[in-house]
């Protein structure tokens, strides 16, 4: 999981340089109060004897300074806050059509590109390319948040928010749902995979590519796929109608978790998601499954030839 | 009457207070017990001690149970108790109010618990955000009886302030103007207006939640037309302001005790009653800074973000007002001003983080992680929880006529202080790694696991310390040391009753001329002139 601290974009950057500079004033003004009650406690402890100090009430000069000094610091921080507000926020109602939609389910992130394109966890982005992000919710509130790329934005049911999203250079960044959201909420990790111009490209064709011609014990599957009701919930690629109830499993060998973050995604854990959902991930929302070992078999074989 | 019979129908305001804070002590234990749990869950990456289901019943439980059946009603419970000694009245203006306000609420707790044994608690956190509450993302009972409880505790809780507004307003001495109250009375009083305008939101949304579950409406059902933020927006505008009702009573405590072991008076009554006032009046225009993360349009949340952040300047006022007491005096260090003086460095840590969330872009990153935790912890628990111990030790003398061991007074705070930096600390850190709250596990990502082991191990030593607080309150209402009446030396009213203080408190009327009446019994040739 990345950090606020190691921002790659130019607006998480900017959101470091401003909690640097409150980290900054809050340790002077801690060292203030901590030096002062420091000083008291050495300076003025009880030494012996019944008399008592001299009786100070106040005095209006010196609480006159520690009213207006504060309030002069959050007059300036006020005013860092809201110019980073103006250059990390993206535009709520602009009529441009979004570079990426984001939807947040119980307990998984689809995403969906602008040629119709699907698909889960995963999320490719080019990088360089300050993208819009249109950010919603199929069911609770839920939270988009990939620290090192964005500032984080609730998915609101009900509502479209957008976010700049971008990556200054390629690499993976890791992301997470940062808003309660039930049982897996712990469980509803994903990957922001930036990478150059072209091979995003590419890889967004590959993507929109209607599912491939199977043959043999992946055809069997096949078959299994729609006839056990996996095709009801599920989308295996292309650009037609969009299937929400369940994450698209088009090129699931290329990801590298299940289960938001669960279980790394070897064939012994697709498997037991087949056989066992509730074990691979207690609590989601698949329904139990009743297949035969040779069932599952033909299915992992016709997941796998999903590229 | 005698034995239990005397405390159930008890209407004098000493024994209603006693209940109080006996009732706040065991649902303290219980909400402790649930923060172990999870700290246990939480000692080491991917632990499967307990369920996510069982993991968010322990969150929402921790977070009710400390909110509404410690902090508000041990607040109230001291409120109750010292108002009317320091005010130099015989008793509360609605003694009958007062028990019953608080059987609501201790009934409220009792019902929220109950939840346990009828198929689940509630599991959607302290906050309960729709819809994950709507019937078809929770469809136990453990919500409706959160909703329930919540009503009786908010009911109770507006009778307790009713009681406390009008007794401040009609029972003081005579002599005691408005400016010349103690200011715990006066921060009590100022709570409690806030509580009036407060706690009703609060129950208005449960109406209109339970109406969701129970009637099918969809006030915050977004597929028929209903809005999440419509519940966000009622619950934090009630919220927010209650994180200054379960602080202010407590700046009161520290408004007490800091100046009678400084042996000066406080450093600015005016500014110190004052800023009290601007800070309730600005937390109800900070609500939003809970919803920062929701795109709410700029210049809305810019409004939120300056409230948010000029309420730091009357709390640095009251801060600094605190020090320049201790200056200049001659500092006793007895357990309770040790839990005074470690209250102003820890909620001075709570203090600053809070101004990063105000601060709306690094809002942006840090809500909803451990950061936030660790910042409430500070304020909460390091302000309100320091403040409390304090109270106990320097008020227990009058309530029980006993001194409390001072010895083990010693290892109660330093177990405390150990225990709760280590636990709450090392959070900010796990926050700012991107840790967020509210998950039952986390995958093993570098530093994680050393560091919530460190903060596991932290909250363990937290209640070893709060173990010899509770042994030291049962060995001490026994064996303590007798306390005589005054044995702080203190300048306020309730020192100039017996401790404990007969039925009838005062058996002549107290005549007040100063902020300070037994200063001025006590030093007849320097009594205090008035400083307004």
């Amino acid at each position: 999981m990345g950090s606020l601290l190691s921002p790659h974009s130019p607006q998480t950057q900017s959101i470091e340089s401003l909690f640097l500079l409150v980290l900054t004033i809050a340790a002077v003004v801690f060292l203030v109060v901590a030096a002062g009650v420091v000083w008291a406690i050495v300076r003025y402890r009880w030494r012996g004897g019944d008399g008592e100090p001299h009786q100070r009430f106040g005095s209006r000069t010196v609480e006159i300074t520690w009213t207006v000094v504060p309030l002069l610091i959050v007059t300036g921080l006020f005013i860092m806050t809201v110019r980073a507000m103006v250059f990390i926020d993206a535009p709520q109602n602009s009529s441009r059509e979004p570079d990426l939609v984001v939807t947040g389910h119980q307990w998984w992130w689809e995403a969906r590109y602008p040629n119709g394109a699907e698909t889960a966890a995963d999320i490719h982005i080019p990088a360089s390319r300050r993208l819009l992000v249109r950010i919603e919710s199929a069911d609770v509130v839920h939270d988009f948040w990939a620290p090192e790329l964005a500032r984080k934005m609730d998915a609101v049911p009900g509502r479209s928010s957008y976010i700049w999203l971008e990556a200054a250079e390629p690499g993976t960044y890791l992301g997470t749902c940062s808003e309660f959201c039930g049982a897996d909420h712990a469980w509803m990790r994903f990957r922001l995979i930036a990478e150059p111009e072209h091979a995003f490209e590419a890889w967004l064709t590959r993507q929109a590519q209607p599912p491939p011609q199977v043959t043999g014990l992946a055809a069997q599957g096949e078959q299994l796929f729609h006839s056990k009701k996996c095709a009801d919930c599920h989308a295996t690629g292309g650009v037609g109608a969009p299937l929400t109830k369940g994450p698209s499993l088009a090129h699931l060998v290329d990801r590298q978790q299940l289960g938001g973050g669960i279980a790394q995604n070897t064939p012994e854990n697709l498997a037991l998601w087949l056989t066992s959902p509730q074990a691979a991930k207690p609590g989601n929302r698949m329904p139990g499954t009743s297949l035969t070992a040779g069932e599952a078999q033909a299915l992992l074989a016709y997941l796998e030839a999903l590229r | 009457m005698s034995g239990a019979a005397a405390w159930f129908c008890a209407i004098d305001h000493k024994r209603t207070g006693i209940l109080y804070l006996f009732s706040s002590l065991l649902f303290f234990l219980a909400g402790g017990l649930e923060a172990m749990v999870m700290r246990a869950q939480l000692a080491a990456p991917n632990l499967k001690l307990i369920t996510s289901e069982t993991y968010d019943q322990m969150f929402s439980m921790h977070g009710t149970t400390m909110i509404f059946l410690v902090a508000m009603p041990v607040l109230t419970g001291f409120g109750v108790y010292l108002v009317p000694l320091m005010i130099g009245a015989n008793d509360t203006a609605f003694p009958r109010l007062g028990a019953l306000s608080f059987w609501l609420q201790f009934f409220g707790g009792v019902l929220l618990y109950l939840s346990f044994a009828t198929g689940g608690a509630p599991d959607a956190g302290w906050f309960s955000y729709a819809p994950l509450t709507e019937k078809p993302f929770a469809p136990g009972t453990g919500l409706d009886y959160w909703a329930l409880a919540l009503l009786l505790v908010v009911a109770g809780s507006i009778g307790a302030a009713i009681n406390l507004i009008v007794t401040i307003a009609t029972s003081r001495a005579q002599g005691m103007a408005m400016r010349l109250v103690p200011l715990f009375v006066w921060m009590t009083l100022v709570t409690s207006v806030m509580i009036l305008f407060a706690l009703p939101a609060l129950g208005a949304a449960l109406v209109l939640l339970l109406s969701d579950r129970m009637l099918h409406a969809h006030f915050f059902d977004p597929t028929h037309g209903g809005s999440p933020l419509l519940w966000q927006h009622y619950f934090w505008i009630f919220g927010h302001p209650e994180v200054y009702i379960v602080v202010l009573p407590a700046f009161g405590m520290i408004s007490e005790i800091i100046p009678v072991f400084s042996r000066k008076p406080i450093f600015g009554y005016p500014f110190m009653a004052t800023s009290t006032l601007a800070i309730a009046f600005l937390s109800y225009g900070v609500w939003v800074h809970h919803m920062f993360a929701v795109a709410l349009g700029r210049n809305f949340i810019a409004v939120f973000s300056a409230a948010s952040m000029l309420i730091a300047v009357p709390t640095g006022v009251k801060i600094f007002g605190w020090i320049a007491t201790m200056w200049g005096g001659a500092v006793r260090f007895t357990t309770a001003m040790m839990f005074a003086i470690a209250f102003l460095l820890e909620f001075t840590i709570g203090g600053l983080s809070g101004v990063a969330f105000a601060t709306v872009p690094v809002d942006w990153q840090l809500t909803d992680t451990y950061f936030v935790v660790a910042h409430i912890h500070y304020v909460l628990f390091g302000g309100t929880v320091f403040a409390l111990f304090a109270a106990a030790y320097y008020w227990f003398p009058k309530m029980s006529g006993r001194m409390m061991d001072e010895t083990l007074g010693r290892w109660n705070f330093w177990l405390v202080v150990i225990g709760f930096n280590t636990a709450f600390f090392v959070q900010h850190f796990l926050g700012l790694m991107g840790m967020t709250r509210r998950i039952y596990t986390y995958p093993d990502f570098p530093g994680w696991g050393a560091l919530n082991l460190i903060s596991t191990i932290g909250a363990g030593i937290l209640v070893f310390g709060v173990f010899l607080f509770g042994a030291n309150l049962a060995m001490s209402l026994f064996f303590g040391s007798l306390a005589g009446d005054d044995p702080w030396n203190a300048w306020t009213l309730e020192w100039s009753v017996s401790s404990p203080p007969t039925l009838q408190n005062f058996a002549q009327a107290p005549v007040v001329r100063s902020r300070r009446p037994l200063w001025d019994l006590k030093h007849p040739e320097a009594p205090d002139e008035i400083h307004v």
